[in-house]
């Protein structure tokens, strides 16, 4: 269970903003992606997740083409963005629902289980908008043990959390990792996580 | 990490509820498209003269370009909200279909948009002086006319996705694909108001909806994946 990039190039408009960007990585590994900002991290994210078609270069999973069958290789995928995909209308309990229910079926104690893990499950029934963005962070982070997925991809992961919340990524991260799972952090400033399969690439 | 995955079936169910959801939260959203549609029809009686062949004559019209407008004023609630807080993006990462679900949006977004109009659209008609015998003919046009507005707009909901004044643009992209939709509705209009049989037209409006609801999906997802790039 690995995925590879080779050679990435993508431009947005004039700008070369992935140039031959390689690497690979294995289960049970956390590759952290550091780099100024525009430097091309989300980006990258955004195209090993398929959303930003390259104009050069492949991303593999599993040893075949993302292209190949992109509904397929997005099932063993959990995306986080720098928007949290959450809807500022409905509970931190409502929204995991939907969100992991897209998926796979979920029930309720798993739920409220993973908000109590999250640090936020007196918040379970509080529509999102009502959150801090803080807050709002842990929910979308709750969603990613929930969904089951193989591959993690997460943009600036970190951002808004408190240093409990900061420790609360890193021991999910470490978890997944250990489990066999793949991850791809993208954050300007290098996390500090247990994980003792990490790796960093930084992106000029 | 290898749980039973959601059949494609289910995920488009609870998005449906989910979506139907954040529209009861938020009723006014919802419920302008209608009253505007409710507004035009109404102040074309009460700014002409109440000459019952006068209003007959222009009901179809009346009834159809109000019925278009609205449906413009209810495509921006399609993506704008879920394009914003990137619950689209998790969409189209679910590994789910995506024109499956967005034809799964569309259809929710009908029937809050959409049905409402098919079910005042008697009411409308009435005031624009159309006999009772002509309600079936008449709903039957927009029921089918409204079907194909939502999907023709979803297409250009999802194309102007990522402009901020997306309005105008919106408008120049739907309001040509829609004039079949004008034409072929207006035209059962006034046949059922003449008490002549609309069936012609109405098969051409249940053509144009099949046509419609067979590719707009596929344009959709594609539009929608250009906007997420």
């Amino acid at each position: 269970m690995t995925i590879t990039a080779e050679n990435l190039h993508l431009w947005r408009g004039e700008a070369h903003v992935l140039r031959g960007v390689s690497f690979s990585v294995r289960a049970g590994e956390c590759l952290q992606v550091t780099g100024a900002n525009g430097s091309g991290k989300t980006t990258l994210l955004r195209a090993l997740c398929g959303l930003s078609p390259l104009e050069e270069g492949r991303v593999s999973w599993r040893g075949a083409d993302i292209a190949a069958d992109l509904p397929a290789y997005h099932g063993e995928l959990a995306y986080l963005g720098h928007d949290n995909g959450l809807k500022g209308d409905l509970t931190a309990a409502e929204n995991l629902r939907y969100a992991v229910g897209l998926r796979r079926r979920v029930s309720r104690d798993e739920i409220s289980a993973a908000l109590a893990r999250a640090g936020v499950d007196a918040a379970r029934g509080i529509p999102l908008r009502r959150l801090s963005a803080g807050q709002r962070r842990r929910v979308a982070l709750a969603r990613l043990p929930l969904m089951g997925a193989a591959l993690w991809l997460l943009d600036e992961p970190g951002s808004n959390l408190d240093a409990a919340g900061q420790s609360l990524l890193a021991q999910l991260l470490g978890e997944h990792t250990s489990a066999g799972g793949v991850a791809v952090v993208a954050t300007h400033q290098a996390l500090e996580l247990p994980s003792n399969a990490q790796r960093s690439v930084s992106l000029q | 990490m290898t749980d039973a995955r959601a059949s494609f079936i289910s995920a488009a169910a609870l998005l449906a509820a989910r979506d139907l959801r954040l529209a009861l939260r938020r009723a006014g959203d919802s419920l302008l498209p209608l009253a505007f549609f409710l507004v035009i029809t109404t102040l074309f009686p009460l700014s002409l003269d109440p000459s019952l062949s006068l209003l007959r004559d222009i009901a179809p019209a009346a009834l159809w370009v109000g019925a278009l407008l609205s449906s413009l004023l209810a495509l921006d609630l399609l993506f704008r909200d879920d394009g914003q807080d990137g619950t689209l993006e998790q969409l189209a990462l679910c590994g789910q279909p995506f024109a499956g679900l967005l034809l799964a949006k569309t259809v929710v977004h009908w029937c809050l948009t959409g049905f409402p109009l098919v079910l005042v659209a008697p009411l409308a008609a009435t005031a624009l002086g159309a006999p009772t015998a002509a309600m079936p003919g008449i709903l039957a046009a927009v029921l089918l006319g409204t079907v194909a507005l939502s999907l023709i707009g979803a297409v250009g909901a999802g194309l102007t996705l990522t402009l901020r004044r997306n309005g105008s643009l919106l408008a120049l992209l739907v309001l040509p694909l829609a004039v079949p939709v004008l034409i072929f509705g207006a035209r059962a209009s006034a046949l059922a108001i003449a008490g002549e049989s609309p069936a012609a037209p109405l098969y051409l409006l249940a053509a144009f909806a099949v046509l419609a609801a067979t590719l707009a999906p596929w344009a959709l997802a594609a539009a929608v994946r250009i906007g997420l790039e």
